[in-house]
């Protein structure tokens, strides 16, 4: 609608921009055509009085998809439409992509970059720093900076770049480099995978919010939908486990994915250093559990940097953490014995009695432990103290006795010397 | 054996008394490295929060490989607990040797131990004689019957915890928990009194620094045997049997030997009280 609209006006003042050049002072003025643009634009050393270069290259505005669906020049710079001295004046009216893309701009007006430009951080990204300017290409085609494979570099021209994260008070810091080590930035970036998310899967594009932002897709309580488009199994899981229902409830507190698997750093659940960290993800909440799981060989093992041996999510699950009073938890009286053999195949009933939380300070939990600790602690007391005291004694007396049997041989040496 | 003549007939110098023969000499080198191997493996665990455990843990090949060693370690020492207990039932059932039950020869504690260690502190503060000493003193009887308490506590806990799908068809799985207590709490007290109280009545008291190396040669000199055990002297001079005791030096190799042996115990054992130490009071 709009080209053809654009192409009228075009034929229209083509016309009349011929009978112009016999008679300048008559009639309205002719808009340049892009050849006529191209007349100075084409010259690759093309710059203005700053010595910004203001040049276009044919081909590749003749290959974007603004060029190849015949866009004229003036479509976007609309103010040359009416421009009558050439070379035109330097300051132009910005492109308004809102003339044709007025569905992304509206989008792109919430968010968090336009936000930052109206505040006067011109650093924030705009339209033609993600899209670029004449060599617009459709996301779908490979070579644009839009593509599935490519925006991660495209972002990364600012979230990636030290110098305008620190000039934007960008708070996340380098989200590249904390991202490509990711498994989701190695499957992108290294395998190349169609399938794993890249920055608009969980940000989105035009219209990406602060994570304060209850619109955005990263807002707390909308981060597991987020993730669920792709984890829909998982998603189902944790919505109906503890802490799915809790954060549902409007818990501030009850985690979501990236509070356990944090947001730009998700590991693989199998590798060690993801199983050994997620522990202390639990214990910020379950401070109590984690302190009384340390105490065990279980937790030991673990905190030695090993994780051969139970972690939490091996005995209460994973996504699907439930109270241990409800049937369908792990660790519910029905369930342990099951959850012990998936390590101890020899695990019985009376195997399950271990406490796998024991806590020795807690006479009413574990008695015996409790009464035991004490007199172990009793009994190093008592060792230490007596013969802490016994060997501080000898050791005065010794070094004394030393000293006195030394004299008393000087002594003698002295007397034998006179003789 | 002749006081003055070996084995072979030719004249010895009358320097030494022996003390232990040569399977508790060997017993005592096996149950140092086993007691080492076991202190090093385990204490780990003990402090996993600590930096030093979870680099020590790494130097023996990481967790897995330094629980085969402490189970090695184990083996090793039961199996010393054994000839030891076989030995004295050996002494008392085969040869109804009843001096190992009561009396100077035996570790069994008695009236005369607990009045030595009252003379024994009255000495150190000087408020009396040094004690004259038998062949056992009440220290000693001490660390041989802690070491013995410990290998029954920490060696029956530490089976519990290595085979507990066996031993929970005998007991309930909280004794798995009140054995994990004990196993450590009584292996910190082992290393804790090895390596400082032992170390030092041992070795490290003036007297003695900075070693004693009788547990390797098997012999005291006769000045030591005067001057800490007059009363095993006394009684066996007496008794007519002193001659039965009397030989030479150990070669030099075992002095050497003992030396590089006890000095590398000692030292080894110290570096684990000085990262207990800086565990505890951090």
């Amino acid at each position: 609608m709009r080209r053809s609209h654009a192409l009228a006006m075009l034929c229209v003042l083509w016309l009349a921009g011929s009978a112009m050049a016999a008679a300048p002072q008559q009639g309205a003025p002719k808009p340049p055509s892009n050849d006529d643009c191209m007349a100075c634009h084409s010259d690759a050393g093309a710059v203005r009085a700053n010595g910004r270069s203001v040049a276009v290259k044919p081909d590749a505005f003749g290959a974007s998809i603004h060029g190849a669906g015949g866009l004229a020049c003036i479509d976007c710079h609309a103010d040359l439409a009416k421009a009558t001295e050439f070379p035109h004046a330097e300051k132009l009216a910005p492109a308004q992509c809102a003339t044709c893309h007025d569905k992304a701009v509206a989008a792109y007006d919430t968010s968090v970059h336009a936000q930052a430009r109206r505040a006067g951080g011109l650093l924030a990204a705009n339209c033609a720093d993600c899209h670029g300017a004449h060599d617009i290409t459709p996301s779908a085609d490979p070579t644009s900076r839009t593509h599935h494979l490519r925006l991660i570099e495209t972002c990364g021209r600012c979230h990636g770049d030290e110098e305008i994260i620190k000039r934007g008070k960008i708070a996340i810091g380098n989200v590249v480099d904390l991202f490509k080590d990711s498994i989701h930035g190695k499957a992108l970036i290294r395998s190349g995978l169609s399938v794993a998310p890249t920055c608009s899967d969980c940000h989105g594009n035009h219209d990406i919010r602060r994570k304060s932002d209850p619109e955005s897709r990263i807002f707390r309580k909308t981060i597991p939908a987020t993730c669920s488009k792709c984890h829909e199994g998982v998603g189902r899981e944790y919505w109906e486990s503890v802490h799915g229902t809790q954060v549902a409830k409007g818990s501030p507190l009850a985690p979501v994915c990236t509070s356990c698997h944090t947001a730009h750093q998700i590991r693989r659940s199998d590798v060690e250093g993801w199983k050994l960290e997620v522990i202390k993800e639990c214990g910020t909440c379950h401070e109590q559990s984690l302190n009384t799981y340390r105490d065990t060989f279980h937790g030991q093992v673990t905190a030695l940097g090993y994780s051969r041996v139970a972690s939490c999510a091996d005995c209460h699950g994973a996504h699907n953490v439930f109270p241990k009073a409800d049937p369908r938890s792990q660790v519910a009286t029905g369930n342990l014995v099951a959850s012990c053999k998936k390590c101890h195949f020899g695990a019985t009933e009376n195997f399950a009695k271990y406490d796998p939380h024991g806590d020795p300070g807690n006479r009413e939990r574990n008695p015996m432990l409790f009464y035991t600790t004490k007199f172990m602690q009793m009994l190093l007391l008592g060792v230490f103290t007596f013969f802490g005291i016994h060997t501080g004694l000898w050791f005065g007396r010794g070094l004394q006795q030393k000293a006195a049997a030394r004299r008393t041989r000087g002594k003698d040496d002295s007397t034998e010397d006179g003789e | 054996m002749s006081a003055h003549t070996s084995a072979t007939g030719a004249a010895t110098t009358h320097t030494h008394y022996r003390r232990f023969d040569s399977t508790d000499r060997i017993l005592h080198v096996c149950l140092m490295f086993s007691f080492l191997g076991l202190a090093f493996t385990g204490l780990p665990l003990l402090f996993s929060h600590q930096e030093w455990a979870a680099r020590l843990a790494r130097l023996f090949g990481g967790f897995d490989s330094a629980g085969t060693i402490h189970r090695f370690c184990a083996l090793m020492m039961i199996t010393v607990f054994v000839i030891h207990l076989t030995r004295i039932c050996r002494r008392l059932f085969g040869h109804k040797d009843l001096s190992i039950l009561w009396g100077p020869s035996s570790m069994v504690p008695q009236p005369r131990d607990f009045s030595e260690m009252i003379a024994h502190l009255r000495w150190f503060v000087g408020l009396g004689p040094q004690p004259r000493f038998d062949h056992f003193t009440y220290w000693e009887k001490f660390d041989y019957w802690a070491v013995f308490w410990g290998m029954g506590i920490i060696g029956g806990s530490g089976m519990l915890l290595w085979f507990p799908e066996f031993f929970a068809h005998l007991v309930p799985g909280w004794v798995f928990n009140i054995a994990m207590v004990i196993h450590g709490e009584e292996a910190l007290l082992a290393v804790g009194f090895i390596f400082t109280i032992h170390f030092f009545n041992g070795h490290l008291r003036p007297e003695k620094f900075p070693m004693d190396s009788v547990i390797f040669t098997g012999r005291v000199t006769v000045l030591e045997m005067e001057e800490e055990r007059p009363d095993e002297l006394e009684r066996l001079t007496r008794a007519g049997r002193i001659d039965e005791y009397t030989s030479g030096a150990a070669p030099s190799w075992v002095y050497k030997g003992g030396r590089a042996v006890g000095g590398v115990a000692v030292t080894l054992g110290l570096i684990m009280v000085a990262l207990i130490l800086f565990a505890v009071l951090k």
